[in-house]
């Protein structure tokens, strides 16, 4: 019989489920608060990746720095596309949103394939952050304790940011009843464009991250869209909670999953995602 | 003088057929993956085709050859088949070429067959695939022989007794994994699982699968991805899980240390041992001329790999068919050609095998060394002009 390592199967589904939660917590942000289908969601992390790539491999940038400029300039160019693309669709019906978002995805492919290629990106990290990192009672990825220790703390800033500030709260307001929230003075049209720079910010910084486990090339936009939004279903629209709770719980089942029964390859996430929405079709944490 | 005038004659009809009246455009139709996820393969086999075709002008007889390329996109084979029936079709191809991925070789057999167009197979290593159409010859490799003899080597010279299998589930990746372990087993060895990892489209997280691996300690763990970003993801996985420490050794084709990725797996990559047939590091005169060529044509960060010599050969057989045949693309004669076909690549001797129409070639160990702050592939050893051992072994499909 063979052994099984339990503790390195709860840290490998841990980090797996942080690197989903990074990515997608932008997505069920925007796709609650704006009701805005917004499909380039991944391709804002694809950019962010390429940025940090740029950056760390053409100008030797430190890893920490790349990732911080990636959320920046990603926020940045998102709000130019918030302003002139995405807000006059905001009352559209969502199959032109669809049509809008997809399209930036073959766009933004397309543009990346021009300046970097096909070929796939890789990046050298700092060397405390390669390799095995002994824990005492198993041994385990450093940087996948590294993914742990970043996703708590974005959680942790995540909710207080928007259980305790004004900004927060004005969020969930809108998030609750857009209509009452602008009759009380809320700007939220500003609002939303904030939200969107975050969450697009968002986007980039774990697509930079993840570069080291699940890579990055030209299709990564495509490719991942679907575990993004699977995560944002699963955890119910615009509930950070939500997210939070569905990104573990489907980055856990991936990997027990992945480690137990290879052959069912990637069935579980599939099976997890169907039982939770014949249960609640609205989400975890989803209203309506 | 009847004597000179017929010689005049002659010559006279002579420049004729060899001059631009009867210059024939010869169309070879591609099917490549120019987007998604194996452009960068498609690349690589484009510019080894032109490569040739610019060196070798003067070997087609006057004659033109015009490349007609369709985009194959992805391995699922539908859309090859879509792109194949064009080309066939309409744009009346009288050669087709290319194939990075085996289903998509696959799906088009049974037109290729019925339109009689000799087709060119220069990656899909699936190894049964020149059965299933008689105007199939293949330049690349079978997953067979680099799978079965690094099994075998495995086991005879480097002394593994266990081991297990890793491959992306797909075709090549089940052809892979069942030749080591039968080439493993042979050897005295025993494979105690073969594990499918994922599909060939995205990189899957290759943790939790490495993670089994490690807590079955086996002596040694056989890769088979495509290669690519999977190859990059997998050496990564191997070191960040410290499976070296562990004293699990990560072998398999060379698709695990393609010449284009290896500076970028870093150093976790020294050490690795491979079974193939191309490395840009090769120490031959005929490889040196061909990098330097390559070099020359697409710049000194070029490098080509095996796609690229794939490519190279692969056009070397189109000109030299078009060469015999003067032109004019006969199916059944152009195969007669193909069949036994020899050529001095830059990866060593090869030939087409008469009776399998599939590829027969040297096999290289492969192992990584640092040299300078440069990854190195060096050759260990050579075990000379390996037929498809599947086919030899009358395994499964290749009965």
């Amino acid at each position: 019989m063979e052994s099984i390592d339990i503790p390195s199967i709860v840290l490998g589904g841990l980090a797996y489920g942080m690197l989903l939660f990074i990515v997608s917590v932008g997505l069920s942000v925007t796709m609650g608060l704006m009701g805005f289908v917004n499909l380039a969601h991944g391709a804002f992390a694809m950019i962010g990746g390429y940025v940090v790539v740029t950056l760390m491999g053409g100008l030797g940038a430190n890893f920490f720095l790349a990732l911080l400029a990636a959320f920046v300039l990603v926020a940045l160019v998102s709000v130019v596309f918030e302003r002139l693309l995405y807000a006059p669709l905001y009352r559209a019906d969502e199959l032109s949103q669809v049509l809008l978002t997809i399209g930036l995805v073959f766009m933004m492919i397309a543009t990346v394939t021009f300046f970097w290629g096909t070929e796939p990106k890789t990046i050298r990290l700092p060397s405390y952050l390669a390799g095995p990192m002994d824990l005492g009672f198993t041994s385990f990825p450093a940087y996948r304790i590294f993914m742990i220790g970043v996703g708590a703390a974005m959680i942790v800033a995540l909710w207080l940011g928007f259980e305790r500030t004004t900004i927060g709260a004005q969020i969930r307001a809108a998030v609750d009843n857009r209509r009452m929230a602008q009759s009380l003075g809320i700007n939220v049209d500003r609002l939303f464009t904030m939200t969107f720079a975050l969450g697009s910010g968002l986007a980039a910084m774990g697509g930079g991250l993840g570069i080291e486990i699940i890579g990055l090339n030209p299709q990564y936009a495509l490719n991942y869209l679907v575990f993004f939004l699977i995560v944002v279903a699963v955890g119910g629209l615009g509930s950070i909670r939500g997210t939070f709770l569905a990104a573990l719980v489907i980055g856990m089942f991936d990997f027990a999953g992945k480690r137990l029964y290879p052959e069912a390859g990637a069935f579980f996430i599939y099976a997890i995602t169907i039982a939770v929405l014949l249960w609640r079709p609205q989400g975890l944490f989803g209203r309506r | 003088m009847r004597i000179s005038r017929l010689v005049a004659a002659a010559a006279v009809a002579a420049m004729f057929s060899a001059g631009a009246a009867y210059a024939k455009t010869v169309k070879v139709g591609i099917v490549l993956p120019y987007t998604g996820g194996g452009a960068d393969f498609a690349k690589q086999i484009e510019k080894g085709m032109k490569l040739y075709l610019s060196q070798n002008k003067d070997k087609l007889g006057g004659h033109e050859v015009e490349l007609v390329t369709r985009d194959s996109k992805r391995p699922g084979g539908d859309i090859a088949k879509v792109a194949v029936q064009e080309l066939i079709t309409r744009e009346k191809v009288d050669i087709l070429g290319g194939f990075v991925y085996s289903p998509n070789a696959m799906s088009v057999a049974p037109l290729v067959t019925e339109a009689k167009v000799p087709m060119v197979i220069m990656n899909a290593g699936t190894s049964f695939i020149p059965a299933m159409s008689p105007y199939y010859a293949r330049v690349s490799f079978t997953m067979w022989q680099s799978g079965y003899h690094m099994g075998k080597y495995a086991a005879e010279k480097l002394g593994y007794k266990t081991a297990m299998a890793g491959f992306t589930n797909y075709p090549p990746g089940k052809d892979s994994a069942a030749a080591f372990k039968r080439g493993f087993e042979d050897a005295g060895g025993k494979v105690q699982e073969l594990i499918p990892m994922g599909g060939p489209r995205e990189v899957p997280d290759f943790t939790p699968f490495f993670q089994k691996v490690k807590d079955a300690k086996p002596n040694a763990l056989y890769m088979f991805v495509p290669a690519g970003s999977h190859a990059s993801a997998v050496v990564k996985t191997y070191n960040d899980l410290g499976m070296r420490g562990a004293g699990i050794a990560l072998i398999g084709p060379g698709d695990i240390t393609q010449d284009t990725k290896l500076q970028g797996m870093g150093d976790g990559a020294q050490g690795l041992v491979t079974v193939h047939h191309y490395s840009a590091d090769y120490d031959t005169p005929e490889n040196k001329a061909f990098v330097k060529a390559w070099k020359a044509a697409y710049g000194a960060d070029s490098t080509p790999d095996f796609m690229g010599v794939q490519g190279y050969d692969g056009m070397a057989a189109i000109v030299d068919v078009i060469n015999k045949l003067n032109g004019e693309i006969d199916a059944d004669k152009a195969m007669d050609i193909l069949k036994g076909w020899k050529f001095a690549s830059p990866r060593g001797p090869i030939m087409i095998d008469p009776q399998t129409r599939d590829i027969v070639q040297n096999e290289y160990v492969h192992k990584v060394t640092k040299q300078g702050d440069r990854l190195m592939i060096e050759v260990v050893a050579t075990i000379p002009q390996v037929k498809d051992p599947c086919k030899e072994l009358k395994v499964g499909k290749c009965k």
